[in-house]
């Protein structure tokens, strides 16, 4: 298993299509090694068909996606799969199989790994869900199974990971823990995207943030550009704050506008 | 592979040798069995040509359909993640035995004893086709088996219409025989013939084993771990082609092998689909090799069919799984 370092991805006028409504229309943004960056909007806004589109998952109708200089159609899928690890936003196993079992899955775009157990073990270590190794994962909790694919997003050490309202069914304290995972991530040069619906947690972890409105892309750039008063108000209809404090933003909202 | 899979793997390695045994001990009339087997093949002494020439075919040829099964089984349900899906599903089985039914109709089926098992496999082959083009380009594992069910309801349609105007008693004890499967008359052509369709099945699907294992999370994330495109799911739906198809057009249709073994399996080795392949392939190949042995120690005028046999261990497996379900454990 040989570690690639860090790498870019980037997106060039990307349109998807599905029938005749258009999910994505003509987005195009870079994401570098060492951001960590959050992609934020209204349900619908088509947040998690970027992420797909992103991850290979879903081919877009037209524009490319670019993993450093390389079209990712160019690439072979187990190759690409190496480069960049993705976490949908449901992701449901279907045989109760161990929990470090499914941690395991993410090791298959590598072959054969020989330090299999350790690289498990580290993983679950990082979502801090060690203690969980051994359950059946159709025995765990939402927030627990969550944590698990986690782990199975870590594992495989992609320079580039990319998840899908990871958050979800996390209690604050495994959110808190969860985002610092991702900063840390993030500053050990790894490109980290997010899909994110808590405005506050994207202001206070992220490098950067794409805002998302009907498929296109409203706004883009440090969290201080993109969560003004305005924009925030204009997309969400809420009313809202960005505030200092000890030398981080603090996102608040207020009441509906 | 782990201390734990490595036993399992011995202890079914080692079973089957005795089933071997006990099969070579099943027939109607008694055989020194050390003395015949020790006399080796070009023996003519009765003895040796029964055991040689009648019953160690039939016994291995039960043995590699039993796997053939016992690994579609497994694939089957890896593909599309449910624990009740079986071969039969996508109409491998149907395909295939409306193949032979219609050589057996037109009375066709003796003029080459390879005619009909090789027509068999090009039904599966056809019918896993029909099944493929039919769900669509990307389509997903609820649509594959719509569009098996739909493939299996006409070729059963075109079986009954068969059976329906069978052109004699003959012809329709013939294809009612063979459509509850049977090992009976079955020699070395037969066993050579079905070998290379089973282990290009057997190939083939031991090839999509991490496709398998993959698709545990779902379609989205197997996709995002470099196993989308087209090529997977067909490498597993031939596969199942290749080994079902191999083994029902020398032994008849023989349901629920596919279905019960990985159950059976799944405590023993745990869930991966992927383990799951070979240990079902060893325990089919047990549970069938016994159910035949069954039906070599079952006296009556008429043999006791093999299908009949795996119905009768399948269906008390359902209501044992249903059990088991309302207790709340896990199906």
């Amino acid at each position: 298993m040989s570690a690639i370092k860090t790498e870019s991805i980037s997106c060039k006028q990307l349109t998807l299509q599905r029938g005749e409504r258009v999910v994505l229309e003509n987005i195009s943004a870079r994401f570098n090694p060492g951001e960590l960056t959050a992609v934020i909007g209204p349900n619908g806004a088509g947040k998690s068909s970027l992420l797909a589109c992103l991850a290979s998952v879903l081919a877009p109708s037209t524009g490319n996606v670019f993993i450093g200089d390389c079209d990712v159609s160019a690439l072979p899928a187990t190759r690409r799969a190496c480069h960049s690890a993705y976490l949908p936003q449901s992701e449901y196993p279907a045989w109760s199989m161990a929990a470090e079992d499914l941690v395991a899955l993410g090791l298959l775009p590598w072959g054969r790994v020989t330090d299999r157990a350790q690289r498990v073990l580290a993983a679950l270590q990082q979502v801090d869900a060690v203690q969980l190794a051994r359950r059946p994962v159709t025995e765990l909790s939402g927030g627990e199974l969550r944590r698990v694919q986690l782990a199975r997003l870590l594992v495989g050490d992609a320079p580039i990971l990319i998840a899908d309202e990871p958050g979800t069914a996390l209690d604050i304290r495994h959110q808190l823990q969860l985002m610092q995972t991702f900063r840390a991530q993030a500053d050990a040069g790894k490109t980290v995207i997010l899909a994110l619906h808590d405005l506050p947690l994207a202001a206070r972890y992220c490098d950067r943030i794409l805002l998302l409105q009907n498929g296109r892309l409203r706004a883009q750039g440090t969290p201080e550009d993109v969560l003004t008063q305005g924009q925030i108000g204009d997309v969400y209809g809420v009313r809202s704050e960005l505030r200092w404090r000890e030398g981080r933003p603090e996102f608040v909202t207020g009441d509906l506008l | 592979m782990s201390t734990r899979d490595k036993g399992i793997l011995w202890l079914l390695l080692a079973a089957l040798p005795v089933a071997l045994m006990l099969a070579l001990m099943s027939g109607p009339v008694s055989v020194n069995i050390v003395p015949a087997l020790l006399q080796g093949w070009h023996s003519d002494s009765s003895d040796a040509v029964i055991l040689w020439q009648l019953r160690m075919p039939r016994a291995l040829l039960a043995m590699l359909v039993g796997a053939a099964l016992g690994i579609g089984g497994a694939a089957m349900q890896g593909m599309l993640r449910n624990p009740l899906a079986e071969p039969a599903l996508l109409g491998v089985s149907s395909g295939a035995a409306l193949a032979a039914i219609l050589l057996l109709y037109y009375g066709l089926a003796w003029q080459s004893g390879w005619l009909l098992p090789v027509l068999a496999i090009a039904g599966a082959l056809l019918a896993v086709s029909c099944v493929w083009l039919l769900a669509g380009r990307g389509a997903s594992a609820s649509r594959l088996v719509l569009a098996g069910v739909a493939i299996n309801a006409f070729l059963s349609a075109l079986m009954a219409l068969a059976l329906n105007y069978a052109p004699s008693m003959f012809a329709m004890q013939e294809i009612v025989f063979w459509m509850l499967g049977s090992f009976a008359n079955r020699g070395w052509d037969q066993l050579l013939l079905a070998l290379p369709f089973i282990l290009i099945g057997a190939l083939l699907l031991y090839f999509s084993r991490n496709y398998l294992r993959s698709l545990s999370l779902g379609e989205e994330t197997a996709v995002s771990l470099g196993f989308g495109g087209r090529r997977y799911p067909l490498l597993v739906l031939f596969g199942i082609a290749f080994a079902v198809g191999g083994s029902v057009a020398v032994a008849g249709t023989i349901g629920f092998v596919g279905l019960v073994v990985p159950h059976l399996m799944r405590p023993l080795v745990g869930q991966d689909p992927g383990r799951l392949l070979w240990a079902s392939a060893l325990a089919g190949a047990l549970l069938l090799s016994l159910a035949d042995v069954l039906v070599l120690n079952v006296v009556g005028t008429q043999e006791l069919r093999i299908g009949a046999v795996t119905a009768f261990i399948g269906a008390p497996f359902f209501f044992w799984l249903i059990v088991s379900a309302r207790r709340g454990m896990a199906l």
